[in-house]
């Protein structure tokens, strides 16, 4: 990788966090950052720095020095950030400043999410707006209402109390693992994943590993993009088509990553048993699993009892009985009992998986033309192509097994 | 340090309160105040505010003055009173606004006027 390419990838958030308590205003920080890396490119092609970091740190603040001089009497639109125990300061806490700054309650989920990208991922607003699927109008002004309520509410750049820290940091991770979630699939268009975004989400959560080894959930996090990521080349076959996890060539999976994403499960599960953590455990066991049918189910829907303990959100629910169905010797009407119940609720109504794995238990039932409508509606639902493709295979197939036999089931 | 307006929405029914009720209320803003000083911020103004049917509205446009019977939007949950706190950053506007005594609080920045001065 060229060296400015991998600085950028590795110290932008890092070279922003001390730049910003430098400033004290984030469009400036901002502003120089990118120009310190322009700066670069030219200062790079005779010799690379030994602390790159370092050398663009310096270059931002002397740029900012030169700004803040030239624009002194016109400064001051925004009030200046508030930096508590300025004195205590090195790049870490800064950066840690950064992060728990970005995912500040006092800002909107959305918000958040394209704040982070924006100043913790370094990506441009055009990236963000092709990555989420949004207009570049609509991220430049969610971006900007963001940075305005920092200053203007007075939202501190600090690192969140004990007392505080673990609720604050379940908002960073959570902000990092939407950012990775929007990536793995996308929720609309044409090709199933953006890799961009959650490359980006693992190199986000990589860097809090590093800034908090001790804390499990992050090595959590870490633990679910890595293993997550493993699997995406195989998600797909040659013409992009979606394959799903039995159909999935197992030795396409990416061992380094799955060797890391092991790694990291196994610390966090030492450290606690919070959502990520069980995410990991179960991302984890299916990483080893050699085959669908030698996979320890039965372990991975204790996991899903954990997860839904602490996390209980119809997601999770759905997913359980999913694992529940995939155990030997499942009474599967059962499991259909339990998916009806749960599609009644409003938050699954119009979530095209709940169909979907109804429809998978239905066609193992040899119920198909139940499970063929139950397809369809799948497919009706998804506004990704590759999985309504996918959805609308299964439809046809159980549709033409469905006439084959003349199972009329009620 | 930035003045922050803690607003107190509520349904009204305090005010339907009997007299040991109301002394509790009472105490629950006593104890708030002392909660604010421990915090390392301060009160610098407040009220508690009668009913919204009390308002009246003046509205002007185009060098017309009306009155009406207020409130200027009726609704379930009103500002039922205020505080001004004096505090470092909105964190700490925040821990305090989490003890204060009502069902939901808006913290809002005052705008810095000095600049302007």
């Amino acid at each position: 990788m060229d060296p400015i390419e991998e600085a950028h990838r590795r110290w932008w958030p890092q070279v922003l966090a001390a730049t910003v308590r430098f400033t004290r205003d984030l469009d400036l920080a901002q502003d120089c950052v990118q120009e310190a890396y322009l700066k670069a490119f030219a200062a790079w092609s005779q010799e690379v720095p030994r602390n790159r970091a370092a050398w663009l740190t310096t270059a931002a603040r002397r740029l900012a020095i030169d700004r803040m001089r030239r624009e002194a009497t016109l400064r001051s639109k925004l009030p200046l950030l508030v930096i508590e125990d300025d004195e205590t300061s090195t790049p870490e806490t800064d950066l840690l400043r950064l992060i728990f700054t970005c995912a500040h309650p006092a800002l909107s989920p959305d918000a958040q999410l394209v704040l982070a990208l924006r100043l913790l991922g370094g990506l441009t607003v055009t990236e963000i707006a092709a990555g989420l699927l949004l207009k570049e109008a609509t991220v430049a002004a969610r971006i900007t209402r963001a940075k305005q309520k920092i200053a203007a509410a007075g939202i501190p750049f600090r690192v969140p109390s004990e007392a505080e820290f673990p609720e604050r940091l379940t908002a960073v991770l959570e902000v990092i693992h939407l950012i990775h979630t929007a990536g793995h699939t996308a929720p609309e268009g044409a090709e199933l994943t953006r890799p961009d975004l959650s490359a980006k989400a693992r190199d986000l959560a990589g860097m809090l590993a590093e800034l908090m080894p001790t804390q499990s959930e992050v090595q959590g996090l870490l633990a679910v993009c890595l293993l997550t990521d493993a699997r995406v080349e195989a998600r797909t076959d040659e013409d992009g088509a979606l394959l799903l996890l039995a159909d999935q060539d197992r030795s396409a999976w990416d061992q380094d990553l799955v060797h890391a994403g092991l790694r990291a499960a196994t610390q966090s599960l030492r450290g606690g048993v919070g959502r990520y953590a069980l995410q990991a455990a179960i991302a984890g066991l299916h990483a080893q699993a050699p085959s669908i049918e030698h996979t320890d189910w039965g372990l991975i829907v204790t996991m899903y009892d954990g997860l839904l303990a602490t996390w209980p959100t119809p997601v999770v629910a759905l997913n359980r009985l999913a694992a529940v169905s995939m155990v030997p010797g499942t009474d599967l009407v059962e499991v259909l009992a339990e998916l009806d119940a749960l599609g009644a609720e409003p938050p699954l109504l119009a979530y095209p998986y709940l169909p979907a794995i109804r429809a998978d238990v239905l066609r193992r039932l040899g119920r198909f033309a139940q499970a063929e409508s139950a397809y369809a509606v799948a497919a009706a639902l998804t506004g990704n192509e590759a999985e309504r493709a996918y959805l609308r295979r299964r439809e046809e197939e159980v549709g033409g097994w469905g006439r084959d036999v003349g199972v009329t089931s009620a | 340090m930035t003045i922050y307006m803690l607003s107190l929405i509520d349904d009204e029914t305090w005010h339907d309160s009997n007299q040991a009720d109301w002394e509790a209320e009472m105490q629950l803003h006593t104890d708030f105040a002392a909660a604010v000083e421990a915090a390392g911020c301060q009160i610098t103004g407040g009220a508690a505010l009668e009913r919204q049917s009390t308002a009246t509205v003046v509205h002007r446009s185009d060098g017309q003055v009306r009155i009406t019977d207020g409130p200027f939007a009726e609704a379930k949950e009103v500002i039922g009173g205020f505080y001004l706190i004096e505090a470092p950053n909105l964190d700490a506007a925040l821990e305090v606004a989490k003890v204060c005594p009502s069902a939901h609080v808006e913290v809002r920045p005052a705008m810095d006027l000095s600049a302007h001065e």
